[in-house]
């Protein structure tokens, strides 16, 4: 893991996209990044389409969309997102196909920290939220557990993203039926020395925050919010910490889970 | 080189108050910031007195074009910024603008006073966009009320007051008008125009605030109209924004008699914005045509 932050080339580039593959419910896209530096596990970058960017529903997207990398592979300039088309921007995005240009502002935002010492990671997903736990289990190597939960049989096809998965699902069609927050309590209760890294909902990543407070266990929660910017010049990202409003973007999105009240809905 | 209140800039494209901060941008992408600054002066976030948090998230929404926002000022307070930022903001390659916001005369008056002791600080813009909170009447929509501001804070500075007006008032160049008559060097427009969105599952409105401020090429056509209008209207120069992603844009507002322009909305989608609209422009019209 980068000890230092790689900081973000200044401006917009356009990157060539090299593949659009289908995971049920998702779409990864993979981009050839050949200008910027490789990310750390948990940092974001702002992306939109080089061309019909906007004239969709409602005639958007307009602001680019905010998306935590999925993978960067060492010796390589590609760059891979998980999209699900919600809304106008990730519709544009998921469609992107080889011939595309896809446009980036990053890698952005503060990325993940070395786990506590003599600590296991324990990567908990949700949803789209397990995109930054890929890189961050290619960057941890083998000993990382993921624990991942999704709503429904497509989008637990998501989990094929990372390696050795413990999979629930809302309405049970694949592992265990309840909730992902089920399995943490569950391996909680080995009680060997963790890290939790977690990244989905907002109510996962309470639950989450909550467990791990009560059970004094570091908890790194990488946190969402709108953003029309993603480098701190717009202060519309900001979520609450014990400490006042700070801007995700800047201060973010990963934040250690005692720095938090709460992770508001 | 282009004179602007006895400044000079290297050419007419600055930022929009609230739209970049050079400290955070630093952070994000390092030296090739500085060394590639898109603006030929950079105008600070609205400082207050207080320290203010800001309005509650959510504070944006995407529409046509554009967005809506309802950030609420949020700022270190003059203690903060000139303690924490301004060094910073010093070290810049260009002149700096301080951009300021008081809810009554004196808080004003306490904030130009302030930034008027700092040799760092090139020009002072105020931000009238609010509420007088001694009359309730918005400083910037009503001449009498701005007259009366200029009045009193005029006599305490001779740095550069560029008065930002308000689009959301009747009579647009009737307060230019009166800003200049008080003796302003300077004028920029448009700020936000109020505006609306509803969440479309709850019918509430989506920002906290009901109501905020709309920006980005959906208000491009309303802030020329004003532009144009307050040209004419005064003889003191005008900074044009609204709605700049482009060169031809910012042609538009200086054919429209604006003496720089300032990028906003945009520097949000690619933060490199005001240099590529610098040199759009410069390739449109030649920068000495604007001397």
């Amino acid at each position: 893991m980068n000890a230092k932050r790689p900081l973000a080339p200044f401006g917009r580039r356009a990157a060539p996209v090299t593949f659009n593959a289908r995971y049920g419910a998702y779409a990864v896209i993979g981009c050839a990044d050949t200008d910027g530096p490789r990310p750390s596990a948990g940092q974001f970058y702002m992306l939109s389409a080089a061309s019909r960017w906007g004239g969709g529903d409602a005639e958007r997207p307009y602001l680019p969309r905010a998306f935590s990398v999925l993978r960067a592979p060492a010796g390589s300039a590609e760059l891979e997102f998980l999209i699900e088309d919600v809304g106008p921007g990730t519709k544009r995005l998921a469609e992107l196909a080889p011939g595309d240009q896809l446009q980036l502002v990053g890698p952005l935002g503060n990325g993940f920290a070395p786990p506590s010492a003599d600590t296991t990671p324990l990567l908990v997903g949700g949803g789209v939220g397990i995109a930054p736990l890929a890189i961050l289990q290619d960057q941890l190597a083998p000993n990382a557990i993921a624990l991942l939960g999704f709503r429904d049989g497509a989008h637990a096809a998501g989990a094929e993203l990372l390696a050795d998965p413990v999979i629930a699902t809302d309405d049970g069609s694949v592992g265990h039926y309840g909730l992902v927050t089920d399995l943490l309590a569950d391996e909680l209760d080995r009680d060997d020395p963790v890290t939790v890294y977690a990244c989905g909902p907002p109510a996962m990543l309470e639950a989450v925050r909550r467990i791990c407070a009560q059970r004094a266990i570091p908890a790194q929660l990488a946190l969402e919010s709108g953003m029309a910017c993603g480098y701190g010049a717009c202060f519309g990202c900001v979520v609450a910490t014990k400490d006042g409003f700070v801007r995700l973007c800047v201060d973010g999105p990963i934040l250690d889970g005692q720095a938090l009240n709460e992770v508001a809905a | 080189m282009i004179n602007f209140c006895g400044i000079e800039l290297q050419h007419p494209i600055i930022n929009g108050s609230g739209t970049f901060d050079a400290i955070a941008a630093q952070h994000a992408f390092g030296e090739s910031l500085v060394n590639n600054f898109p603006f030929a002066a950079f105008v600070s976030k609205t400082v207050t007195i207080e320290p203010r948090q800001g309005n509650p998230p959510p504070r944006l929404w995407e529409i046509a074009g554009g967005l809506i926002n309802s950030i609420g000022l949020p700022n270190k307070g003059l203690r903060g910024y000139l303690n924490e930022d301004l060094p910073k903001l010093a070290t810049l390659p260009v002149p700096l603008v301080v951009n300021v916001m008081g809810f009554t005369r004196d808080e004003v008056a306490e904030l130009v006073n302030a930034f008027t002791a700092r040799e760092e600080v090139a020009a002072l813009e105020l931000n009238v966009s609010c509420p007088n909170v001694e009359t309730g009447l918005v400083m910037g929509a009503d001449p009498h009320e701005l007259g009366g501001l200029l009045d009193h804070v005029r006599p305490l500075t001779d740095k550069p007051l560029i008065v930002k007006l308000t689009p959301n008032a009747t009579d647009v160049p009737a307060v230019a008008r009166a800003a200049q008559q008080a003796g302003a060097d300077a004028l920029s427009l448009i700020n936000t125009i109020r505006g609306m969105a509803l969440d479309p599952t709850s019918g509430e409105p989506w920002l906290g605030g009901v109501t905020g401020g709309v920006s980005g090429p959906a208000v491009r056509a309303i802030a020329l109209a004003q532009v144009h209008a307050v040209a004419a209207a005064v003889e003191i120069p005008v900074i044009g924004i609204g709605g700049v992603q482009r060169g031809q844009d910012a042609l538009d507002l200086l054919r429209a008699g604006a003496r720089l322009v300032a990028v906003g909305t945009e520097s949000f989608r690619d933060p490199a914005a005001g240099a590529r609209v610098a040199a759009e422009l410069a390739a449109l019209e030649p920068i000495s045509s604007f001397q």
